[in-house]
Order: structure tokens, then sequence, then C-alpha cells
């Protein structure tokens, strides 16, 4: 799958698990700040990208990832 | 319909709960070892028209708990509702307590319910919905001679109950305490009769309690209508601690 597709893929999740609007997705965006993500809805958009892509996080990949774009390319590098 | 998972639920007040659940939801029979026992309670609860299972785990281990509810949730996908009832009590005054009868109380009670927690949990916030209800004691709040791990472990409960309340509030997910007072069950068949009508003589309503007066409660803190109560401890002693 290519990068372009897991962020596709991404906003859909994001959208469709914590409401949030599609223009405000960019791969800078981050999530705490730009997104206004807490730490329950990053749980939540794991346990989605989980059972979306068939893979596993662990919690010490999660603490890298700040931006969108560092999402993406954490789900893109296991896929 | 909504599952339900009771641990420690093949005797005593677990079972009473689970019979009482059993008329609205389905239930998991968790057990540790009485696997007859909870049988019964899942043949009960389906000639009255329910569903239920029972499933084995050692609370007190994560692997156990992990394999649990693997099972149960390829039987009912979630557990909506989990009832952590199980519990062990060691009694030793302080000075004669050994660290064994200290951990293996702490670990049983406190920690275990910590593990079913955490695997229940991830599910709740998935789908913005879940019960949580910690079956604690007075004992957690008032102390015991003889007690002190029990006592200990029960009070744990308390923080870790408030703690989720305020975790995953947002999420239409409710987290509570229950502190039964004297219960009839195998855990006070011990108390004589004349120690008994002492116990009684102290309370408002002059009567033990029954594994009833619990199951009663939690059916309600398992229904919409109490969403709005969380990260509290109820009392069902018969005035013990007024």
């Amino acid at each position: 799958m290519e990068v372009n597709e897991v962020f596709e893929k991404v906003k859909g999740l994001f959208e469709e698990e914590l409401g949030i609007e599609s223009e405000k997705i960019t791969m800078e965006a981050k999530l705490e700040e730009d997104l206004d993500i807490d730490s329950l809805g990053i749980v939540e958009v794991v346990m989605a990208f989980e059972d979306e892509f068939e893979i596993r996080i662990d919690e010490e990949e999660l603490e890298e990832v700040v931006t969108v774009g560092q999402a993406v390319n954490l789900l893109h590098s296991k896929l | 319909m909504k599952t339900v998972f009771v641990t420690g639920a093949s005797r005593g007040i677990g079972k009473s709960i689970a019979l009482e659940l059993g008329k609205n939801y389905q239930v998991v029979v968790g057990f540790s070892n009485s696997q007859d026992k909870a049988d019964e309670v899942v043949e009960e609860i389906k000639k009255l028209g329910g569903e239920s299972l029972s499933v084995q785990l050692n609370i007190e281990d994560r692997n156990s708990v992990d394999k649990a509810f693997n099972l149960i949730e390829e039987a009912y996908k979630h557990v909506d509702i989990l009832v952590n009832n199980a519990g062990i009590t060691k009694d030793n005054i302080l000075p004669r307590m050994k660290d064994d009868e200290w951990n293996d109380v702490i670990q049983t009670n406190l920690t275990g319910n910590f593990y079913t927690s955490q695997r229940a949990i991830k599910k709740m916030i998935k789908n913005k919905w879940g019960r949580l209800i910690f079956i604690s004691s007075v004992v957690g709040t008032s102390g015991n001679q003889g007690q002190a791990n029990y006592a200990a472990s029960k009070a744990g409960l308390i923080g870790l109950s408030k703690s989720i309340s305020k975790e995953v509030g947002s999420r239409n997910i409710t987290s509570n305490v229950i502190a039964p007072g004297y219960i009839e069950t195998d855990m006070t068949s011990f108390i004589d009769d004349e120690n008994k009508e002492n116990i009684i003589e102290q309370l408002s309503i002059k009567r033990m309690g029954m594994p009833e007066d619990i199951a009663n409660m939690v059916s309600f803190l398992c229904k919409d209508e109490s969403e709005y109560i969380t990260g509290q401890v109820i009392p069902i002693d018969g005035g013990l601690t007024t």
C-alpha cells in the first residue's frame, strides 16, 4: 500500500471514529494541538488502526508520534 | 443483547448477581475452581430463557484473564458490563501476617481487577458505552481486625474505580463500587449465632444482608437510567456504616 493510500484510510478513521472535519486532517497536523485528540482518543484510533490494518502497535512506538504524518509513516512501515 | 461478565459467580454474591442479570443480559459466569457450580448457574439462567456460559479464569494471572476474555469475545464479541466480584480472604492479625497472606489477597482482590478492567475497558471505549462495577466491602472504608490485607485490597478498589470513572466518563462509561456489609454467604458462614446477634444489634435493618440485596443494586447500575452515577461508593449494609 502506498503512503498516500494509508493517509486516506487514516483520514477516514479520524472522521469516523472521532468526528474530525476532513479538511483539518493534513500530514502536518498535530494530533493533540491541531485536532484536539485527547489521550483516550489516541487509544481509540490506535484500536481502529489495529483492526483496519491487522497490525499491533506498541505503547513505545506511539511516544514518537505527534503529527498525522508520523502516524501514517508508522502504519506504512508496518504493512 | 448486552453482555455481562461476573467474576467469582459460581456462588455467593456473584451467583446472585449472575442470576439477576440473566433476566436481561447474556451472562458470562466466571469461576476459578468450581466448574460444577458455575455450570449450575448457567443452567439456571438458561432455564429461565436467558443466555449464558461459564468461563474459567485465575484472576491473579494476566494470561489467564486474557484467555478468558478471548473465549468471551469469540462467543459474545465484547463485554459491555464488567462486575468485578471475585475475591478471597486470608485473615490474620498484622503481627503474624505472612507475606504470602498479604500478597495473595492483594494480587487477587486488587491486581486481578486491574487486569480484568483494563482488558474490558478498551472495547467499552470503542463502543462508547460501558459499566464497571466493583464489589468491595464496608471493611474497605472502616477496616477490620485480622483483615489488614483484605481491607487494604478492598480500599484499593475504591481508588481504582474512582480513577477509571474520571478517565472514561467522556465515553459514557461509569465505574462504581458497591460496599456490602454483612451478607449471608460462605464467606460469613464462620460467624456463630451469638456473634450474628451482636452484629444484627448494630444494624438499623434488623437482619443479615442477602446476596439479592447486592444483586438488585448491580442490576440498577447496569441500566441506562444510572448513567449519571459514577465514581461512587455505595454501601449496602443495613445501616451499619451510618
